[in-house]
């Protein structure tokens, strides 16, 4: 047995130290590995009616893979370009959905980290809250505000800034806004742990020493929260490039996420396989795309975890 | 380095809501002078340096730096550096680019900021550490870092929050005879803030003693220690025995004090109160433990006290004698050794004399707490 294994045990007791370890076992097993590596596997096989499953045609191949890529066999256009669209189209969109999160969340981190008192307390809790509400009504709630006879609209139209109503969702406006919100707090929430910590008389040293606000922040305050800011990043990006709840309610008719592709695949399809396929793309993307990125801002794994 | 600029602080008044945390606020720190405010916890001298740099608006009065009024001038543009309590060095930050980040601010290449970082860290006396991080330094050698960053910026007003006390005491004293020689070097005014009488002591200048947000007392360490001008200066700046009483007659700046446990005593009245006393008053008197020597049994007289020995010890280079008495707790007698005999005086009475020079008479007031 590894030391750290009998340490472990010695410290919870052999019993619940075996009910700790089993449940964390069970838990990364059972609920993540194992459903990861049968969609892997899925997403080689043909799609198969039932009673063929197990036959001479169940071999694996490569062919869903295959398909996003260059389309139907035998189909009129070189490349799957719909798919492809929709699917690098996904990407950018989580990534300036995550920009557009950090700008915003960043002072509001920073204030909730460096302010004292008990207002400070309320401001969050005013920033859990409707959080309390599920995802999906949120997003309706958000489409009613948006929407073409919605709040927004009757306010502009009302005041005469439109003359006719703007059409937030067909704009994609709405899925942004949808987007953004839906992660506010994966973003706060890390940063704000971060500057918490960081010490106010750094920042007032760095005053002290003629440094801006912009320099202060450039130099001080951000490399000190950088772990907190990758934390939140990748969250963030990780969730919106995966959401499906607001590209699908908020979203417009011509705009699909890549998610509700995958959707169509396994649900109006069928076709578990394809879906699978699309799914693992999707997924070794956007952690290659993270650790690039992790990469690019010299941020360590370990940092992640703070 | 521009050297000798002063410091004024004109009629402040700092409030916090209803807290006045400084209180009238008159000084005048001359350019070049090693400044200290001394005073607990809580007096209000953190609060003063705050202003002088500019992190806090005075509620009313004003400070002056080298003459000019700060009024509405910030932090950033003021010529002083601050010193930390905890020195707020940036732990990300390479040593020499913490010391040259006032000249990255200016935009400073970085070989000039090189060139200026390894200059003061030979002068700190780390030269060739510049590459570390500050988590890899001592504490002493973070100190050192912390002034060198302040210097750099080449303040006129260097200002320091009590940036010894988080350092063991070997190190705390070892820095007290470094910084005041850094001070000399460089000849620009420091402004040092700290409870510790010892250390305003020895470095000082000038030192302003803080009560409250009121300050009872400027003056050299040899005037505050000497000659107080309150019972908070007499009993917070080193040890001193106080004995209350009322006074019973002034002739001259000597007054006789009816005192409440030790008979009449005769002591010099404190100059900052000469003619400000009378008949009648409540008034405190101090002696110092090592201003007694012990005089023959029996000797009766205003400058002779008698009480009885509780304990005794013996510190090396001293004998400490506690009696009863004083104004209520115990009186100390600091007897150097000098090689003499001594035996012990426990439950004995012993009769003590006093120089009238080495006492000194203040109104009666509130006492440092112990």
């Amino acid at each position: 047995m590894p030391g750290f294994l009998k340490e472990f045990l010695n410290r919870n007791g052999t019993g619940m130290g075996l009910a700790i370890l089993g449940l964390v076992l069970f838990w990364t097993i059972v609920l993540i590995i194992l459903p990861q590596v049968s969609m892997l596997d899925f997403s080689f096989r043909p799609n198969l009616p039932p009673p063929e499953i197990g036959g001479p045609k169940d071999i694996y191949t490569a062919e869903n893979y295959k398909y996003l890529i260059f389309g139907p066999e035998g189909g009129s256009q070189d490349y799957n370009a719909v798919d492809l669209r929709v699917f690098f189209r996904t990407l950018v969109a989580a990534i300036c959905v995550t920009i557009f999160n950090l700008i915003l969340c960043y002072p509001i981190a920073y204030y909730l980290g460096q302010t004292k008192g008990n207002h400070i307390r309320i401001f969050a809790l005013m920033l859990i809250i409707p959080y309390w509400i599920n995802e999906i009504l949120r997003a309706f709630a958000l489409r009613i505000i948006f929407g073409e006879t919605g709040v927004l609209n009757n306010f502009f139209v009302g005041l005469g800034v439109f003359d006719t109503p703007f059409d937030f969702i067909r704009n994609d406006i709405a899925l942004y806004a949808g987007l953004g919100y839906a992660y506010i707090l994966l973003m706060i929430f890390p940063i704000y742990n971060v500057i918490e910590s960081l010490d106010r008389n750094q920042i007032e040293a760095a005053r002290d020493m003629g440094a801006s606000w912009i320099k202060i922040h450039r130099r001080v305050v951000i490399p000190y929260a950088k772990p907190g800011i990758s934390s939140g990043c990748t969250m963030v990006f990780m969730l919106s490039a995966g959401a499906l709840a607001a590209p699908q309610i908020l979203g417009g008719p011509s705009s699909l996420w890549f998610t509700q592709l995958i959707y169509q695949q396994f649900n109006d399809n069928s076709d578990w396989p394809q879906g699978a396929a699309y799914a693992v793309v999707l997924l070794v993307t956007c952690i290659l795309l993270v650790l690039a990125i992790m990469r690019l801002f010299k941020v360590n794994m370990g940092d992640i975890g703070k | 380095m521009s050297a000798g600029v002063g410091v004024d602080l004109e009629s402040l008044w700092i409030r916090f809501g209803d807290f006045v945390a400084v209180r009238d606020a008159n000084v005048h720190i001359n350019g070049g002078d090693f400044f200290s405010f001394l005073g607990p916890s809580g007096c209000g001298k953190t609060t003063i340096l705050r202003a002088v740099s500019g992190f806090l608006e005075p509620s009313e009065g004003n400070v002056l730096i080298g003459g000019r009024n700060m009024k509405g001038i910030g932090p950033n543009k003021r010529p002083t550096a601050l010193i930390f309590q905890n020195l707020a060095l940036f732990p990300l930050m390479k040593v020499w680019e913490n010391i040259a980040f006032s000249m990255e601010i200016n935009g400073a290449s970085a070989a000039e900021r090189r060139k200026r970082a390894d200059e003061l860290l030979d002068m700190i006396a780390l030269p060739g550490q510049g590459d570390k991080l500050p988590s890899e330094l001592s504490g002493g050698q973070r100190q050192r870092v912390a002034i060198a960053r302040a210097l750099c910026a080449e303040p006129d007003v260097l200002l320091l929050d009590e940036p010894l006390s988080a350092l063991d005491l070997k190190l705390r004293q070892h820095m007290r005879t470094e910084l005041r020689e850094i001070q000399k070097r460089v000849g620009i005014t420091f402004i040092y803030i700290t409870h510790d009488q010892g250390e305003a002591l020895t470095m000082s200048d000038n030192i302003a003693v803080m009560r409250e947000g009121i300050i009872d007392q400027i003056g050299d360490g040899k005037a505050i220690y000497n000659d107080p001008a309150t019972a908070f200066a007499a009993s917070f700046v080193g040890e001193n025995n106080v004995f209350r009483g009322k006074i019973k007659r002034i002739s001259g700046d000597e007054a006789l004090v009816a005192t409440n446990r030790s008979g009449d005593l005769v002591a010099r009245i404190s100059t900052a109160n000469q003619g400000k006393m009378k008949e009648g008053d409540d008034a405190m008197m101090f002696i110092r433990p090592e201003a007694f020597a012990i005089a023959s049994k029996g000797a009766k007289g205003d400058h002779f006290v008698t009480a009885k020995v509780n304990h005794e010890e013996f510190e090396g280079n001293s004998f400490n004698i506690f009696m009863e008495g004083g104004g209520g707790k115990e009186l100390k007698v600091t007897i150097p050794n000098l090689g003499q005999s001594f035996k012990d005086h426990t439950g004995q009475s012993l009769t003590l004399e006093y120089e009238i020079k080495n006492s000194v008479v203040v109104p009666a007031g509130e006492l440092a707490a112990e």
